[in-house]
């Protein structure tokens, strides 16, 4: 029975797992037979065995750091910031009517071409791919927030309001705990925002990170190094969104 | 019972006179005076509830019924506190209604449980609120749910619970903040009719143990007559005191009394009320806007 119980709880993951090493297995099929271009695409199994080359002698742990750090930077400033606004909006109605459009708008902006301005202002530094990061993930932030603490239901706001609360008690006892769901929403799309422009922006400038290193795999031709390299920022993303998702159970459990 | 005794029960009088507990006012635990509250609306000011006075004694259970837009809700946010913008009074002992009252505690109609919390954790909520140490509102949440019939689902989450446990959770919650007067939107409006019965039967079970002095809106004639010493009748908007039926069923009540000839005829009295200003408001739905 308790076997039974362990293997449901890991069933998920493992076909999760086949799945992605069953997609690898066709492609690797597809490009030996080929039916896809090797030159534009490497065999998986190329990908695989450039891993302890890219980890060798590529300083992979020092750039996935570096990457890691500016992201995270970049998403957390994005979520407080994007936080505080998107409540002083809902606190404002008329702030929000008036700036509620553009603040939609920038969130299509195509921020990443700004990057001269951002050069200009900070130097080629870390500090312009976090602030690029931050202001290309703050908008989702802002609109989910927005859109999470005005569908929270009106009772549970006449429950905290017939219990007595306090303004500042409704909002975190009643309104955040509702709106978290949507909330972090916006956060992760946020989180994805600001990765793909700090990644991007550390291969248009060639500054440190996974980034530059994808840019000079790349111009060298090295396909299974590229791969590779961009395999360690999917990584990243995981192990962004795995703190994020337990960030969010421990600020919103449930069943 | 007699039927003469009912027939005297609900006889027609002038309803603010009928409206009044048995004793003198001051002794209410809840009054209304004269309550009137209008709404604007695109066609223009609507009367949700007219003129309504009535008062319920110290542990006395009170049932307001009326069709759907009678008023009813709009009266149980305003003996709540959740409304102004009215005119007339209401009262809470001698003290007037000016936003929530620490003796007031309501349960609401819809959904209202806390999904981020669990049994214990909602239901000592209240407490938690008013600053009670984890142990101490950790036993009393527990006293709670296990007075609503919970004992056992503590750790459980809403999302795991049937409608009819989450409203009992929404009950207890409402208890643990031990209020003098129980305030009871249709709290039971959206599950079925034998659930409701069951349901019934605990607040029954818990103002029997508690005698708080209770007033539940409903459109539940059966819930209505199941539960309650005196049932206000309220006409189609604008709402209006039609009349109030003291229902004399013997105490302590269990479902079983639904199939009793006195709870039949109960019924059939409130319901040759409510069936005019039921067929007023289904009309009006159907006129085009």
């Amino acid at each position: 029975m308790a076997l039974v119980k362990r293997l449901r709880a890991v069933l998920p993951a493992m076909t999760g797992l086949a799945t992605i090493v069953g997609a690898f297995a066709v492609l690797e099929g597809l490009l030996r037979a080929g039916l896809i271009n090797r030159y534009i695409v490497p065999l998986p199994s190329e990908v695989l065995f450039s891993f302890e080359r890219v980890v060798m002698e590529e300083h992979i742990s020092q750039r996935f750091a570096q990457t890691l750090g500016e992201a995270f930077a970049a998403g957390l400033l994005a979520a407080i910031a994007g936080f505080l606004v998107g409540v002083l909006l809902y606190r404002n109605r008329l702030l929000e009517r008036a700036v509620g459009v553009w603040v939609a708008a920038f969130a299509a902006a195509p921020l990443v071409l700004a990057y001269p301005l951002f050069l200009v202002i900070f130097g080629r530094s870390s500090l312009t791919i976090v602030m690029l990061g931050f202001l290309s993930g703050i908008a989702p932030v802002i609109m989910k927030t927005l859109e999470g603490l005005h569908a929270v239901r009106p009772v549970l706001l006449d429950v905290g309001r017939s219990f007595k609360l306090r303004q500042g008690q409704i909002f975190w006892k009643v309104l955040f705990p509702a709106a978290v769901p949507t909330i972090f929403v916006g956060i992760r799309l946020g989180l994805i925002f600001a990765l793909i422009n700090v990644v991007g922006l550390e291969f248009l400038i060639n500054f440190g990170g996974l980034g530059q290193l994808i840019n000079e795999l790349a111009e060298r031709y090295d396909m299974p190094g590229t791969y590779a390299a961009i395999t360690f920022v999917i990584l990243i993303s995981v192990v962004i969104f795995a703190g994020l998702e337990r960030v969010e159970q421990w600020l919103r459990p449930s069943a | 019972m007699a039927i003469h005794a009912i027939e005297r029960a609900t006889a027609r009088q002038p309803a603010t006179a009928m409206a009044d507990t048995g004793g003198a006012a001051a002794q209410a635990a809840l009054r209304v005076t004269g309550l009137t509250k209008q709404f604007d609306t695109p066609q223009g000011p609507l009367t949700a509830v007219q003129d309504v006075s009535f008062s319920v004694g110290e542990g006395e259970f009170v049932s307001i019924i009326g069709p759907s837009g009678c008023g009813k809700s709009t009266l149980f946010k305003i003996l709540g506190g959740l409304a102004d913008g009215y005119r007339g009074r209401a009262f809470v002992g001698n003290e007037p209604v000016a936003g929530p009252h620490p003796a007031i505690g309501m349960v609401f109609q819809e959904e209202s449980t806390f999904p981020w919390r669990n049994v214990l954790d909602n239901v000592a909520f209240p407490l938690e609120i008013a600053g009670m140490a984890k142990g101490q509102r950790q036993e009393r949440a527990r006293h709670f749910i296990g007075l609503v019939g919970l004992a056992g689902f503590e750790q459980r989450y809403p999302a795991e619970l049937s409608g009819g446990m989450r409203q009992r959770v929404a009950i207890a919650r409402t208890l643990a903040f031990e209020p003098k007067i129980l305030l009871m939107d249709e709290p039971f409006g959206s599950l079925d009719e034998q659930t409701r019965l069951l349901l019934g039967d605990k607040v029954l079970q818990i103002h029997q143990s508690l005698k708080q002095t209770s007033l539940l809106i409903t459109h539940s004639i059966t819930e209505a007559v199941q539960l309650s010493d005196r049932i206000i009748v309220m006409t189609y908007r604008p709402g209006r005191i039609k009349r109030v039926v003291p229902i004399d069923l013997p105490r302590p009540r269990t479902s079983e009394v639904v199939s009793s000839e006195a709870f039949g005829r109960y019924v059939a009295a409130i319901w040759a009320d409510l069936r005019e200003e039921a067929s007023r408001g289904m009309t009006d739905a159907e006129r085009p806007s």
